[in-house]
C-alpha cells in the first residue's frame, strides 16, 4: 500500500513537476530575439519511459471505450474509459513538454503600436475621394436617404417572425357558459372541488397549451371571502377559479396552501414556485408576498342545474406576465 | 516532410509566418492558462455538440412516448423531448455526449469567469488591450446566452419554466416588451415556433459569433503580445517566456487533453440534467426547486428579491416587475464590466499610458477593493436565488431570507470594500500604490 | 378446557375497553393540553379531533409529527415519541371519536406512468418533481424519501398542516395507488447518468462545476504552468 502511494507521488512529480524558479535567473547573455537565452535539453531515461508508458497505457481505456460504444456499455464505463484515455495522453504530453523536449526561454520585442505616418496617409487617401466632387452635400444627403430607407427595408422582414402583442393575451378561450373540464377532458362538477383541495381545469374543447386556458379551482368557506366589488357572485358556494399563470413571469401557480388549522399556521393562498409570489384567494387573488405586480386574474364561475361548473364570463384582467399595455387592455 | 513544406511554401509563402509562429514567445504563468481552459471547453462543446445535432429533433410536434423510460410511457411529449430521451436511453454513448456537453457548458462559463477575475485584478485590460477586453466580456455574455438556449431546447419541465420566465422578462421591456416577446415566440407563449428558433440560434448563429469573437480575441492577443508580471528580464518593451515550439504547443495540447479528459470523466460519472426525472414541460405544470443553470443564478436571485413594484404612468405599465431583476440588474453588471477600463482611467488612476506589465492585486488597492465589492455583490444575488433550498437546509423562513438578502444587497459590497481596503494597506498605515 | 375458553373470551371482551382506556389515558397525558380533554380542540391552539379518524391519527403519530412541542411549530417527520403499541392505542381512541379509516393502498397495482402525471400536476409544485421537498412560503413541503405507501395515501386524503386534501372524488383509489407507486419509485430513481447529486438539478450541478471541475482545473493549471519566483 505504501509502495503504491509512493509510486503515485513519484508519478505525479515526474508528470507535472515543473521548475518553480526559486531565484531570479542570471542576467541573460543576449537579449537577441529568436535566440533562446536559457536552454535545457535531455531527460533522464526513466522520464522518457514514463512518457512512453503513459501513452501506451492510454490505449487501454481508449479501446475499452471504443469497444464499449459498439457493445452498448453503460455511461459510467464509457465516460471513465474516454476520460482516462485523454487524461493519460494529457499527462504524457505534459511530461513531454516539461521534461523531454528542449525547454527554452526566449525573449521578444513587443511590437510598436500606432504609426502616425501611416495614419496621416490613410486619412489623406480616404479623404481624396471627394477631390473634384462639386455637389458633395447633395450626394451626401442622397446617400443618407438611400441608406436609411435600405436599412428599414432590410430590417422589415424581422417583423415576419411574429405578430404585435395586440389583443392576443386578452383573448382567452374562456367565454360565458364554457364548461370547465379536468386534465382528462371530463366536465367538472361542484362536488369534484371539495373544500381544501385544488383542481387544475381547462375550457372544454380548447387547446390546453394556450396560456389563457389553465385555471386552478379552490373551494373555501364562503363566510371568509372578501372579494373585490362586483365579484359577489363569482364564487358560488365558495368555489373560485383563478388563472394558473403567474402574473409575474409566467410560471404555473402550482402551489396551494390550505391550513388544517389556521390559527397556528397560515391563511389559504396560491403560490408560484419560481419567485414565490403568493396570491390571497379570499380577496380575489391579491398579491400578499413576492414580486408579482398584479393580482392573479379571477374567472367568474357558475354552478349549473346539473352541478357542472361553467365560466360566467372572462377573467378579471389579462392573464400572465405584465407588459406595457396590460392595464389598458 | 521537408518536401511538403517546400511544396506549400513555393505556392503560398507559408514558411515565413510559420517561422514567426514557431518563435512566438508565451509568458508562462499558470493563471494565463485560464483563458485556454475556456477555449478547450468550447472545443469539447463543439465536438460533442455536433454529435448531438445528428440525433436531436428541434420540433414542437407532439407524439406519444413509447420508449425505455417506464414513468413516461404513453405520455404526450414533443419531438424535441422525445429525441433528447432517445439520446439519453438508446443512442450508444448518447448520454455520455449529452452530459459531457452540459458539463462543458457549465465549466466553459466557470473558466471564463475565473479568467475575467484574473484579467480584472491584474489590470490586463488597460491600454492597449481595452478592445480585447470588450471582446472578452461579450464572449461571457454570449456564452451565458448560448448555454441558456442549449438547455432550453429540450423542452423538459425545468427548462420550460425557464423559458416562461424569459418570456416574462422580454415582456417587461418598457414600451416594446410585449411586441418583442411576441416577435421572438411567434405569438403568445408557448406557441410552436420557439424550439426551432432556439435551435438555429444555438447550433449556428451563436457558435458562429462565439467562434468569430474567439478568433478575434486570439488575434488581438498576438497583435499586442500577452501581458506578464514584472519579473526581470521581462519589462514594458520585452516579452519573456517559452517559445511556441516545442514547449508551449505541447503544453497547450496537454491542457486540451486534460480539460477534455476531466469533462468526459464528469460526463460519465456525475449525472447532470436527468431530463427523464423532470418529465416534459406543459404550461400548467411547475415543480418546486426549479432553477436555471448556475450561470443564470444571479438572475433568479435578482427576480426573487426585487420588491413587488410595477411602475404605472397614465395607465401604461412603463416598467413591469421582472424588468428590475431580469433586465436592469444584468444591464448594470455588464455595463460596469464593459465600462471598467475607462471608468478606472477616468476616476481612479488617471493613467492613459500603455501597460504591458501586470499589477499584483496590491499594486492598485482601489481597483482591488472595488472589484472585490462588485464580485461579492453579484455573488450575494446568486445566493439569494437559492434561498428556498437554504430554508430547507437551515430553517430560516423564506420570507425572512428575502428581507435579509435585500439588506445584504447593499451592505455586503460596502463591507467587502472596506475590508479589502484595510487589508491592502502597507504596515506603516499608508495604502500601497495608486 | 371450557374454563380456559371462557376465561379467554372474558379477556377478549374486556381487553378492548382496557386498550381503549389505555389510548384515552395516553391522550389525556400527552395530547389534551392542546387538543382539549375530550379532544374537542382548544381555540387558537389546536383543532378538534372528532371526525379526524384513524386516517389522521395514524399519519401524525407514525411519522412522529405529533406530539408537537409548540402549537405554532410546523409538524415535521421525527422519531415517534410513542412506542408502536402506544401509537396503535392512541389511534384506536381517536378512531372511536369518528372519522375515516386508514386508507387501503396497493402501489403494485398502480400505473407508474399515470402516477408521474398525477404527481406532476397535483404534488410537484410543493414537493418537487422527484419528491425531494420544497418551500411553500413559509412552510416546508417535506421530501418524501422516507414515506411509506400508507403514509402517502394518508397525507393525500388528510392534507396535513397546509397541504390541500384530495378526497376520493378527486383522486380515486387506483389513482392513489399510482401516485404511491410513483413516490416509491423516487426512493430509487433511475440514475443511469452517474452520481445523482441530490436530484434537484442545477444547484448541486453548479457546485460540482466550481468545486470539483473548477478546483481540478485550477490544480492542473498550477501544475502545468509556472509560479512566480518567490
Amino acid at each position: 500500500m505504501r509502495r503504491l502511494w509512493r509510486a503515485i507521488v513519484v508519478l505525479v512529480a515526474v508528470v507535472f513537476g515543473r521548475r518553480t524558479r526559486a531565484e531570479p535567473p542570471p542576467e541573460p547573455p543576449s537579449l537577441e530575439e529568436g535566440v533562446p537565452f536559457e536552454r535545457e535539453t535531455g531527460a533522464a531515461p526513466r522520464v522518457e519511459l514514463v512518457a512512453a508508458a503513459l501513452l501506451v497505457a492510454s490505449a487501454v481505456p481508449a479501446l475499452v471505450f471504443a469497444a464499449g460504444v459498439l457493445a452498448g456499455a453503460g455511461t459510467q464505463l464509457l465516460g471513465a474509459g474516454l476520460g482516462a484515455a485523454l487524461l493519460l495522453i494529457g499527462a504524457a504530453l505534459a511530461v513531454g513538454a516539461n521534461r523531454i523536449v528542449p525547454r527554452e526561454r526566449a525573449i521578444e520585442d513587443r511590437p510598436q503600436l500606432g504609426d502616425p505616418e501611416a495614419r496621416a496617409e490613410v486619412r489623406q487617401r480616404l479623404g481624396m475621394v471627394g477631390e473634384g466632387v462639386s455637389r458633395r452635400r447633395l450626394l451626401g444627403a442622397a446617400g443618407l436617404t438611400a441608406g436609411a430607407a435600405l436599412t428599414a427595408a432590410v430590417v422589415a422582414p424581422v417583423t415576419a417572425l411574429g405578430p404585435a402583442v395586440g389583443d392576443s393575451i386578452v383573448d382567452t378561450p374562456w367565454k360565458r357558459g364554457r364548461r370547465l373540464v379536468g386534465e382528462d377532458g371530463k366536465p367538472l362538477t361542484a362536488e369534484d372541488v371539495a373544500p381544501g383541495t385544488f383542481v387544475t381545469a381547462f375550457p372544454e374543447g380548447a387547446d390546453k397549451r394556450e396560456l389563457g386556458s389553465p385555471v386552478v379551482l379552490v373551494h373555501e368557506d364562503p363566510v371568509t371571502l372578501r372579494l373585490p366589488p362586483g365579484r359577489a357572485d363569482w364564487a358560488p358556494e365558495g368555489i373560485m377559479a383563478f388563472s394558473k399563470i403567474c402574473t409575474h413571469a409566467g410560471c404555473a401557480v402550482a402551489l396551494y396552501r390550505h391550513p388544517k388549522y389556521e390559527p397556528t399556521s397560515y391563511p389559504p393562498g396560491l403560490a408560484c414556485p419560481c419567485h414565490y409570489s403568493v396570491f390571497d384567494t379570499r380577496t380575489g387573488g391579491r398579491v400578499v408576498a413576492g414580486p408579482a405586480g398584479r393580482p392573479l386574474p379571477q374567472l367568474p364561475i357558475e354552478i349549473g342545474e346539473d352541478r357542472v361548473l361553467r365560466a360566467a364570463g372572462g377573467f378579471s384582467g389579462p392573464i400572465g406576465p405584465s407588459w406595457w399595455g396590460v392595464r389598458k387592455a | 516532410m521537408t518536401d511538403a513544406l517546400r511544396f506549400i511554401d513555393d505556392r503560398v509563402s507559408a514558411a515565413r509566418p510559420v517561422r514567426k509562429a514557431l518563435r512566438y514567445v508565451f509568458p508562462d504563468h499558470w493563471s494565463f492558462l485560464l483563458g485556454e481552459i475556456a477555449l478547450y471547453s468550447f472545443v469539447v462543446l463543439v465536438a460533442t455538440g455536433v454529435f448531438l445535432t445528428l440525433f436531436f429533433e428541434p420540433s414542437s410536434d407532439t407524439r406519444i412516448y413509447d420508449g425505455a423510460y417506464a414513468a413516461l410511457q404513453g405520455h404526450e411529449v414533443t419531438a424535441a423531448y422525445d429525441s433528447a430521451l432517445g439520446l439519453s436511453f438508446d443512442v450508444p454513448a448518447g448520454l455520455l455526449m449529452r452530459q459531457t456537453h452540459h458539463w462543458a457548458a457549465d465549466v466553459f462559463v466557470v473558466a471564463i469567469v475565473l479568467h475575467l477575475v484574473r484579467i480584472f485584478f491584474t489590470g490586463a485590460f488597460r491600454k492597449p488591450r481595452e478592445l480585447n477586453y470588450v471582446v472578452g466580456v461579450t464572449l461571457l455574455g454570449l456564452a451565458v446566452f448560448e448555454g441558456f438556449l442549449g438547455y432550453s431546447l429540450i423542452d423538459d419541465l425545468l427548462s420550460g419554466m425557464g423559458l416562461a420566465i424569459a418570456y416574462g422578462v422580454a415582456m417587461s421591456l418598457p414600451v416594446i416588451g410585449g411586441d418583442v416577446a411576441h416577435l421572438m415566440w411567434g405569438g403568445e407563449f408557448p406557441g410552436t415556433a420557439i424550439l426551432s428558433r432556439l435551435y438555429i440560434g444555438h447550433v449556428f448563429l451563436l457558435p458562429a459569433a462565439i467562434a468569430t469573437l474567439i478568433a478575434l480575441h486570439l488575434t488581438l492577443i498576438v497583435r499586442t503580445r500577452h501581458t506578464q508580471f514584472a519579473d526581470p528580464p521581462a519589462d514594458e518593451r520585452h516579452v519573456v517566456g517559452t517559445p511556441m515550439w516545442p514547449g508551449y504547443a505541447l503544453r497547450s495540447l496537454a491542457l486540451l487533453a486534460l480539460v477534455a479528459g476531466i469533462l468526459f470523466t464528469l460526463g460519465g460519472l456525475v449525472q447532470v440534467n436527468p431530463i427523464w426525472q423532470w418529465g416534459p414541460y406543459e404550461p400548467w405544470l411547475a415543480t418546486n426547486g426549479a432553477q436555471p443553470d448556475w450561470y443564470l443564478g444571479w438572475l433568479i436571485g435578482a427576480l426573487r428579491i426585487a420588491p413587488p413594484v410595477d411602475v404605472v404612468i397614465g395607465g401604461y405599465t412603463v416598467i413591469p416587475n421582472p424588468f428590475w431583476g431580469g433586465v436592469l440588474f444584468p444591464a448594470v453588471v455588464f455595463g460596469v464590466l464593459y465600462a471598467w477600463p475607462w471608468l478606472e482611467q477616468r476616476f481612479i488612476t488617471r493613467d492613459r499610458s500603455r501597460h504591458e506589465l501586470l499589477d499584483a492585486p496590491s499594486d492598485n488597492p482601489r481597483r482591488t477593493a472595488i472589484g472585490s465589492a462588485f464580485f461579492a455583490w453579484v455573488v450575494t444575488v446568486f445566493a439569494a436565488g437559492a434561498a428556498d433550498r437554504m430554508f430547507l437546509a437551515v430553517g430560516v423562513p423564506y420570507t425572512t431570507q428575502v428581507w435579509l438578502f435585500r439588506g445584504a444587497f447593499f451592505v455586503v459590497p460596502l463591507f467587502v470594500y472596506v475590508v479589502a481596503r484595510r487589508a491592502l494597506r502597507v504596515p506603516d498605515g499608508r495604502p500601497q500604490g495608486g | 378446557m371450557r374454563a380456559t375458553a371462557l376465561a379467554l373470551l372474558l379477556v377478549a371482551l374486556l381487553a378492548p375497553p382496557a386498550f381503549a382506556q389505555d389510548g384515552r389515558a395516553l391522550f389525556e397525558q400527552g395530547c389534551a393540553t392542546c387538543h382539549g380533554d375530550g379532544a374537542q380542540g382548544r381555540r387558537g391552539v389546536a383543532p378538534t379531533l372528532h371526525g379526524a379518524g384513524a386516517q389522521s391519527a395514524d399519519f401524525y403519530l407514525e411519522t412522529g409529527r405529533m406530539p408537537l412541542a409548540n402549537p405554532t411549530d410546523e409538524p415535521v417527520r421525527t422519531k415517534p415519541a410513542y412506542t408502536a403499541a402506544q401509537r396503535r392505542a392512541l389511534t384506536r381512541y381517536i378512531a372511536s371519536l369518528g372519522g375515516p379509516e386508514i386508507p387501503q393502498v396497493t402501489p403494485e397495482r398502480g400505473s407508474l406512468a399515470d402516477g408521474q402525471e398525477l404527481f406532476a400536476s397535483h404534488c410537484a409544485g410543493c414537493h418537487q418533481i422527484q419528491a425531494q421537498g420544497g418551500v411553500v412560503p413559509d412552510a416546508v413541503a417535506p421530501p418524501l424519501q422516507d414515506a411509506t405507501a400508507v403514509q402517502i395515501a394518508e397525507a393525500v386524503r388528510v392534507g396535513p398542516y397546509v397541504m390541500p386534501a384530495f378526497p376520493e372524488s378527486q383522486i380515486d383509489r387506483h389513482e392513489l395507488d399510482s401516485i404511491a407507486r410513483y413516490v416509491l419509485s423516487t426512493h430509487h430513481p433511475d440514475d443511469r447518468g452517474g452520481w445523482g447529486i441530490g436530484h434537484i438539478g442545477p444547484i448541486p450541478e453548479g457546485m460540482i462545476a466550481w468545486l470539483l471541475a473548477g478546483a481540478a482545473l485550477l490544480i492542473v493549471a498550477q501544475l502545468l504552468g509556472e509560479r512566480r519566483p518567490a
